[in-house]
Parts: C-alpha cells; sequence; structure tokens
C-alpha cells in the first residue's frame, strides 16, 4: 500500500494535443479516489500514465516514494482492472488470476493459498476451473478484480470497471468493490463518467475537464460547494438548473436576483455580504431540481415562491420530476409525487434560496 | 351432391390440393431450400471438378497399365517396393515439412516486424513484401533458375568476387534440394506473414496491457498472449501450406524436373513423369493419391482443435 502523487504531469500527443495539462494530485494511503470528468477529460489518459502504460510529456509520478516516471507497469507494483475486464481468454479463472503470480515465481502452495482467499472473497470458487467465456459479465468482472488482488500491490487503478454491465448489475458491483476495498484498504485510483459511481465509492472525487482538475473533494463537499459551474451541473442527478441572472437591490433593503421581468427572488440574508460585490453583474443562478419542490404555506427562511407553467410531468414512483422553460432555460422541479402537476398549467413551487449558487457568467466560477 | 360438396372418388379435393400447394410454396420459400438452390450452381461445380476427378483417380489407380484390368492396390504396394519412389517419399516429407517451418518462422517474424512498423511505412513494407507471393510461379521460378545456373549465375558471380569457387546449385542432390526449399520458402513466406499479421492485429491490445501490468517482459507476452490467440491461425495456415506444398508441381519441375538422380522429385513431379512422360497413367495416379489419407487425417485433427479453441475463447 503506498501513497500515489502526480505533479504537474502533461501528456501531448503527436500534433500537439494536449490530453492531460498539468495536473497536480496527492492521493494518500488506504485513500479511494476517483477520476470522474465527460469523455475526453484525460481521466483515463491520467490512470494509463499511474499504469505506466502511457508516457508522461512532462512532470512527475510518485509511488510509495518513488519517482516511476520512467518505471516499466510490470514494476511499478500496481494492479489494474479494465474495462472491457483484458481476461485472457485461453486461460481458466484460477490461471488467469494466477497469472501474475508465476510470472513472478511464486511458490504454488502460496499462489494457491491467495488465489482461494481472494476467490473466496469475491465468491467466484465454483468458477476457478472456467474459463472466460462460459462466465458473465458481472462473474467476469469479479475474476478481473481477483487478478488484481491476488497480487495484493500498493496501488489498484480501474478504469471504467463497470460500463459494461448492465444498470442493475452496476449498483450491484458497485457495491461489491466499495466492500472489497473496505476489507483489503489498498490505495486505488478509480475512474468513471458515471458521477453516481464516484459519489459512491470515493473517500474524494476529482472532477475533470479538458485536461485539467477542476476540483478535488469529498462528495459531500462537490455536491454542496462546487466552485465552478462545470463542476456544479455534472454533479448530481438531475443536473442542477442555471438561470442567467443579474443581482439587484431587493426589499427591505436586501438584495435580489432578477431572472426574468416576472421572476425576481430574494437573496437569504446570509448571503447578502458574499453577493453584494456583485450587484450589476451578470451572473447565473444555479438551483438543484431537489432544492426546488411544491408549494408550503409553512415556509421558511430563505424560501420563496415561485410560479412556473408546467412543460413535461415524469412520475419516477418515490418522487416526480416536473419540467419548466424560464425564458428559454430549461428548469426541473423535483416534486413529492402526490403533487397536481399538468403540463401548461402555472405550478406555485417552493425554492430553498438557501442552497442557491450564484456564478460568474464569464467565467463560471462560484462565488 | 345437390349441395355440391361432393367429391368424385379418385379425384384429388380441391381443399387438399390447395393445401398441397401452399405446402409446396412454403417449402421453396424455406430459408435451407433458398440456401441450397442458391448454392446449387457451386455444389455442381465442385462434384463436375473436384469429386469426379477425384473419384476417377481413385479409380484410374486401381487399373493395369493399359487401364484394361482392375489390380486392386498392387500399384500402391508395387510404388513402396521401389528405391525411386522411397526417395520421392522422403524428398516429399523433407521439402514440404522443412518449407512450411522455414515459411511459418520467417512469416512470424516478419509479421512482428511489420505490427511494429507504423502505419503508412507498414503498408509500403506489406506491399513489398507480398510481391513473391504475387508474381506467377512459374515465372520467378524460372529467374531462380537463372541465378543458380552453374556458369552465369549471380550466385555464383558474387561467391567468385570473394574468392570462393562456383558452387553447382542444382547439379548436387542435397544442394538441390536446399534450392528447391529455398524458392518455396521465399514464395510462400508472404502468405504466412499476411495472415500472422492479421492475426497479431486481431489480439487485442489490453491483453498485453494486462499482462505487462501482471509481470510479463516481450518473451512471456508472446508465449502467454499472442501465441495462445494466434494458435488457430497458425494451425489452418500450416495446414493449408502443408497442402499446398506437398501438392508443388512449379519449383521442382522449373528448377531440377526432379534430378539430379531423382533425389529432387516430390509427388507431383513424380507422378507427372510417371503418369504423362512414360504412359503409365494408372501408376501416375497412385502416386498423386499417395498422400491423400495421410493429409486429410492431419486436416481432420488440425480443424477439430481449430473448432473446440474457438469454441473456447470465443467471447
Amino acid at each position: 500500500m503506498a501513497e500515489v502523487s502526480v505533479r504537474k504531469v502533461v501528456k501531448e500527443y503527436d500534433g500537439g494535443v494536449q490530453a492531460v495539462k498539468g495536473i497536480d494530485l496527492d492521493i494518500a494511503d488506504h485513500e479511494f479516489v476517483v477520476l470522474v470528468g465527460p469523455s475526453g477529460c484525460g481521466k483515463s489518459t491520467t490512470l494509463r500514465m499511474i499504469a505506466g502504460l502511457e508516457e508522461i510529456t512532462g512532470g512527475e509520478i510518485w509511488i510509495d516514494g518513488d519517482v516511476v516516471n520512467d518505471v516499466p507497469p510490470r514494476d511499478r507494483d500496481i494492479a489494474m482492472v479494465f474495462q472491457n475486464y483484458a481476461l485472457y481468454p485461453h486461460m481458466s479463472v484460477f490461471d488467469n488470476m494466477a497469472f501474475g503470480l508465476k510470472l513472478r515465481k511464486f511458490p504454488k502452495d502460496e499462489i494457491k493459498r491467495r488465489v482461494d482467499e481472494a476467490a473466496r472473497i469475491l465468491d467466484i470458487v465454483p468458477l476457478l476451473d472456467r474459463k472466460p467465456r462460459a462466465l458473465s459479465g458481472g462473474q467476469r468482472q469479479r475474476v478481473a478484480m481477483g487478478r488484481a488482488i491476488v497480487r495484493n500491490p500498493k496501488v489498484f487503478l480501474f478504469d471504467e470497471p463497470l460500463s459494461n454491465l448492465d444498470a442493475k448489475l452496476r449498483v450491484q458491483m458497485r457495491t461489491e468493490i466499495k466492500k472489497v476495498h473496505q476489507t483489503v484498504r489498498t490505495t486505488t485510483v478509480y475512474v468513471t463518467h458515471d458521477q453516481i459511481e464516484a459519489m459512491t465509492l470515493a473517500d474524494r472525487v476529482v472532477v475533470m475537464n479538458h485536461g485539467v482538475i477542476e476540483q478535488v473533494g469529498t462528495p459531500n463537499d462537490l455536491y454542496h460547494h462546487p466552485t465552478t459551474r462545470f463542476v456544479a451541473g455534472f454533479i448530481g442527478s438531475p443536473a442542477m438548473n442555471f438561470l442567467p441572472c443579474r443581482v439587484q437591490d431587493g426589499a427591505n433593503g436586501g438584495l435580489a436576483v432578477r431572472v426574468t421581468d416576472t421572476l425576481t427572488v430574494p437573496i437569504p440574508a446570509a448571503r447578502a455580504d458574499r453577493y453584494g460585490a456583485f450587484k450589476g453583474k451578470e451572473m447565473v443562478l444555479g438551483i438543484r431540481p431537489e432544492h426546488l419542490f411544491e408549494y408550503h404555506e409553512q415556509g421558511k427562511p430563505g424560501w420563496t415562491r415561485v410560479d412556473l407553467p408546467v412543460d413535461v410531468v415524469e412520475p419516477m414512483g418515490m418522487e416526480t420530476m416536473v419540467h419548466f422553460f424560464v425564458d428559454g432555460a430549461p428548469v426541473c422541479a423535483r416534486v413529492d409525487p402526490a403533487t397536481h402537476a399538468a403540463p401548461g398549467e402555472l405550478m406555485p413551487l417552493t425554492a430553498d434560496l438557501n442552497q442557491m449558487h450564484l456564478m460568474e457568467a464569464d467565467t463560471g466560477k462560484v462565488v | 351432391m345437390a349441395d355440391g360438396t361432393s367429391i368424385p372418388i379418385g379425384v384429388m379435393a380441391p381443399g387438399r390440393s390447395a393445401a398441397r400447394r401452399g405446402s409446396m410454396r412454403r417449402f421453396a420459400q424455406r430459408r435451407s431450400t433458398v440456401g441450397f438452390l442458391l448454392c446449387l450452381p457451386l455444389i455442381l461445380l465442385i462434384a463436375g471438378f473436384v469429386i469426379y476427378p477425384a473419384f476417377y483417380a481413385i479409380y484410374l489407380s486401381m487399373l493395369n497399365k493399359k487401364m484394361t484390368t482392375f489390380v486392386g492396390l498392387s500399384n500402391f504396394t508395387f510404388l513402396l517396393k521401389r528405391h525411386t519412389f522411397q526417395l520421392v517419399i522422403f524428398q516429399s516429407c523433407l521439402f514440404a515439412i522443412t518449407s512450411v517451418i522455414l515459411k511459418a518462422l520467417i512469416g512470424f517474424i516478419l509479421a512482428h516486424l511489420m505490427h511494429n512498423i507504423p502505419g503508412k511505412t507498414q503498408r509500403i513494407w506489406r506491399g513489398l513484401l507480398l510481391v513473391p507471393w504475387v508474381i506467377p510461379l512459374a515465372m520467378s521460378t524460372l529467374t531462380w533458375w537463372w541465378m543458380f545456373d552453374p556458369s552465369y549465375s549471380a550466385f555464383n558471380w558474387i561467391l567468385n568476387q570473394f574468392g570462393i569457387a562456383s558452387v553447382p546449385w542444382l547439379g548436387v542432390g542435397w544442394i538441390a534440394r536446399f534450392c528447391t526449399i529455398t524458392v518455396n520458402v521465399w514464395f510462400g513466406t508472404p502468405f504466412f506473414m499476411i495472415m500472422y499479421l492479421a492475426a497479431l492485429k486481431s489480439v487485442p491490445e489490453q491483453l498485453y496491457e494486462a499482462a505487462a501490468i501482471d509481470g510479463a517482459g516481450a518473451l512471456q507476452k508472446l508465449f502467454f498472449v499472442t501465441l495462445p490467440m494466434m494458435r488457430n491461425i497458425i494451425a489452418i495456415t500450416v495446414l493449408f501450406s502443408l497442402i499446398v506444398t506437398f501438392a508443388d508441381f512449379d519449383i521442382v519441375r522449373i528448377l531440377t524436373s526432379g534430378g539430379p538422380q531423382d533425389m529432387t522429385h516430390v509427388f507431383a513431379t513424380y507422378a507427372f513423369q510417371v503418369g504423362i512422360q512414360s504412359g503409365d497413367i494408372p501408376l501416375g495416379a497412385s502416386v498423386s493419391l499417395f498422400m491423400f489419407p495421410i493429409l486429410a487425417f492431419a486436416a481432420f485433427f488440425v480443424l477439430r482443435g481449430v473448432t473446440q479453441r474457438t469454441k473456447e475463447i470465443a467471447t
């Protein structure tokens, strides 16, 4: 087990395309860090550079106190789980898991002990004699994890390991991965484009975009205190609503956010100091769908009523998503399923402005 | 009957006839029937050009020289007792097995080298290395024959430049055998190269990456990933090449005509000599049929192995 440090790492491909633009990241021993971001953001490239499968154009990668820039993958003492499993199709499950140990000339009884132990943890003991072809997607993924576990490496690397599984199995395997990490406690770097996977698995989430790190933090941090519009929009499902707005003077000497000619909402007093400096500037109001819900007569401080025309209603059982358009911008509210909502009607809603975010329109920085 | 539903005896009921027409139509429209009908021209061609000549050759091999009497397997027993034919068996096996091993080995090395050359350059090299395979064999063998000429050949000229005496390339038994094998290897290697290159490209890159992380070096990747993943292609190419090389005619016929002292004869050239040039068609047919059971047996096991492995590793 080890610490991993990525320092000013750059990856530039032929033709000058920069996939990773000088990122810095420190991962502590035993930590589970998830790199998340849209396709092409550089997360997989970063993972592959840590693995040694991609050369580094600039910067340094440290594993367990050593610079490993020029160390081949086999000498980095890492294990990797690939998106499409990368199991050797001609080998049995046992041989797949034992391959790395055989190459490292472990004694036979030690190999058997380790494979049996990993198979027990992953509940694949009955599959040890089968070939990968005879396994389901979930079982193959377990074998791929088993291959990583038996090596007892310093670092586990996961490259979108659940992307090829169906939705139900993905949830199940997510729990398995978390359970395995709780058992073996190996430092883990996990790449995904699925923000729910990132939030549920990670000790810390690293949000990447266009080859740079947008924000690093605990899942709660990212959800409640995003620092950029990109992070605010990427984390959370359904995504945060964004409405162009302007900060202006409100009633009783307070501040208000003017969204349209007919929609102006008061800024809670606690935030007035923070937002005062942006009076008159072009801003973007961000509010999550869960902070826009059915109207309650008995309000709380910071809650305000808004009436919006319903566009689409999506009942989901435990909640209902109601979609609106405000001056051309889509807005989603998460309401109680018992609430009446019909397309075309004006629906009264409560906006919890204690949870609002205000961003600069030009830089996207949350203020 | 007055209601018009009576059916005269011996006449099929209109309903039954319609049902029969319907079932005929269904039969004609069935996918398997349509498939069979579409394949029928090819089946007839194969029957006419492969199956009939094969059975006719078997029939011929069991006749006497005048083709008047059925002699059973005596042509085969007669051949086995002849020293020349024993030489032919030895030379055919030596020629085919050595050539195939060399072609497979060189083809594998070339495919690997090619695989590691970047895109555009690879296409150029691939095209150049395929040239021996696309030139008509008779023509290229004639060129080799000139190069092996004892008095004016390029090879001997080079040797002479280094002060080495001329070599009678096609005049001495073992050297002539070496020459026929060399030309066959030169001609057949591109086929192996292109097949292996295709196989190499089909091995998923992630298997190599997984092996690299598991601790495999270049040789271990070759033995534990590349070769197992290419086993089917290797088996099929070797089998195919073995069959074609055992049946080779052009190279030996043009370079040595089987000489010196029948030391380079292979089944095809010997069959031609015995059957056509010496006018003993039944004996020639026996020679040409000699390897058939062995190759058929080998083909059966190789293809069975291929099918098994395909089932095992298909994802």
